[in-house]
């Protein structure tokens, strides 16, 4: 296979300082990731959240799991947009024509890609404290919240991967993510799932969205996570895994 | 000894069902500039990638400085640089991050000296500390070049080093190419226009169909076209000759 194993690590650590640069010189792509979870925070707590039943004193609090996935998958889009672009513009041809290994501008992107979403998440968590969110949680459970977050990142990015891989046109790239932001308002993130109608209420209650937000939920309010948290963990592995697989292949045929 | 950098035999590839090498044969001497030409679309690219090791043939055989492409492409990437079709820099870092990328990326020495000749060689050093996003067409195609000039790669590919600059640009992409001969780099450009072919190679080799229809010296060629071939690409130099008079640059060498 790759016999430039020796420097793995070092060309992946030069990957990653590559992307790095990427992400401080276009901190306007994680601000405009921000901003749309950010206003519909404003939006629920300040206009909808007074007529929102949700049996919860803090609504800030009950908002924020959802709120954070949808920032997660408005963020991966630009990963395949700028896979889409390194592909497009030939730096990967390059890459792929040294002797470096194949896979490490890949990874590069995947691991912008949780760095990126790792400072959106704590822009958010930081503008939500300001809100009035408050938290319970031990240091444990924010570890918890964390891996999945991170799981879920992955398990996105993945998707994102095959989405920038296989497109033909920018557009094509990113408009994946569509759906996937609009998930979150079809789950238990923004009001119960008891209040909806019976095929909404059933489709709410069997899309991830729906489990990983009260695993979450249950995490920062310190309060039993019971089997969401296996059902969360169990979506975000299983997106990653069958991601990962038809990514790379994508990356064989095509880069 | 080694006397060809490269070595092609009976090359075959089709993308599903479209042929589009179909017996390529042709050898590239140790340290000439080699012109493969073909008009658009007559797989020159193909023949790019597939000694680059991007892509596998079908049939056929291809070494690289003594390597099978087929069955030692990592030899072959230590041995070889690509200056594709697009240019192939990162247009958020600057020019001298790009350059300092590429050296650590072959584990240089010294990374920051070998940009800094280079940025200089490239006439790039006052732009060194910008972004690329902010560079001419020209400026990133040196750039580009400079990129696969990092490490002094014994065999260095340029895919239509020229088409999209202005006739500017062309020239001093001519010139680069021209100083990478006489230190005895092997060079592997392909061009569209004979007229580049005829400037800057020791050996044109014409495909067409899928095959090397024509295969020598400008010389040699030049047998083999009709006269009236021969004054249309005499015109060509001339239109040129007079728009560069026209900016005021010096006529072409
Ligand atoms: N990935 C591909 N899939 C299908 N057809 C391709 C692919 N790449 C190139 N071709 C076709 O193969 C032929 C040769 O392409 P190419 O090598 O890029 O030619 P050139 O570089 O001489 O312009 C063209 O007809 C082109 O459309
Ligand atoms: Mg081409």
């Amino acid at each position: 296979m790759e016999t430039s194993n020796n420097h793995y690590f070092s060309d992946m650590g030069i990957m990653l300082g590559r992307s790095m640069r990427h992400i401080l010189r276009s901190m306007d792509t994680i601000m405009t990731v921000t901003i749309t979870p950010i206003a519909m925070m404003l939006l629920f707590v300040y206009v909808f959240g007074g007529a929102i039943q949700t049996g919860t004193d803090n609504y800030v609090n009950y908002l924020l799991p959802g709120i954070l996935l949808m920032a997660i998958s408005s963020g991966i889009a630009y990963t395949s947009y700028r896979l889409f672009l390194d592909m497009q513009r030939g730096i990967f041809e390059r890459f792929h024509s040294m002797p470096i290994a194949r896979s490490a501008p890949l990874w590069g992107h995947v691991l912008t890609s949780l760095v990126s979403n790792a400072i959106s998440t704590l822009v958010i968590i930081l503008v939500a404290l300001v809100m009035g969110f408050r938290s319970s949680a031990g240091i444990l459970s924010w570890l918890a919240v964390a891996a999945i977050l991170v799981l879920f990142t992955l398990a996105l990015t993945w998707v994102a991967v095959i989405a920038g891989l296989s497109a033909t046109s920018i557009d094509g790239a990113t408009a994946f993510s569509y759906p996937l932001i609009f998930l979150p308002f079809i789950s238990s993130a923004f009001v119960p799932t008891e209040s909806m109608p019976p095929v909404v209420r059933a489709f709410a209650e069997n899309q991830p969205v729906t489990s990983i937000v009260n695993a979450i939920r249950a995490l920062l309010s310190s309060q039993p996570v019971g089997n969401d948290i296996w059902i969360a963990l169990a979506w975000c592995v299983g997106i990653m895994l069958v991601a990962y697989v038809f990514a790379m292949r994508a990356y064989k045929n095509r880069a | 000894m080694l006397n060809n950098s490269i070595q092609v035999q009976g090359l075959q590839k089709s993308y599903k069902n479209l042929p589009v090498l179909q017996g390529v044969d042709f050898d590239v001497k140790k340290g000439s500039v080699f012109a493969l030409l073909g008009s658009n679309g007559a797989g020159k690219t193909t023949i790019v990638k597939i000694l680059t090791t991007l892509l596998k043939q079908d049939g056929g055989t291809a070494t690289v400085n003594g390597f099978d492409v087929a069955v030692k492409p990592d030899d072959v990437r230590r041995s070889i640089s690509l200056t594709g079709q697009f240019a192939a820099v990162d247009e958020i870092l600057t020019g001298r991050e790009n350059l300092i990328m590429i050296a650590r990326l072959r584990h240089l020495k010294d990374p920051n000296h070998v940009a800094d000749e280079l940025l200089n060689r490239f006439s790039l050093t006052e732009a060194a500390d910008r972004a690329v996003a902010t560079y001419s067409g020209g400026m990133r195609r040196r750039l580009d070049i400079a990129m696969s000039l990092v490490g002094k790669p014994q065999v260095i590919f340029l895919d239509e080093p020229t088409t999209g600059l202005d006739p500017e640009g062309r020239i001093e992409v001519w010139k680069i190419v021209k100083e990478l001969a006489n230190n005895g780099t092997t060079v592997f450009l392909t061009t569209q226009y004979l007229e580049e072919a005829e400037q800057l190679a020791d050996q044109i080799a014409i495909l067409h169909e899928g095959k090397i229809i024509a295969n020598g010296t400008l010389a040699d060629l030049k047998k083999m076209f009709p006269p009236a071939k021969v004054e249309y690409v005499e015109k060509q130099p001339t239109l040129e000759e007079i728009f560069l008079a026209i900016i005021g640059k010096k006529e072409m060498k």
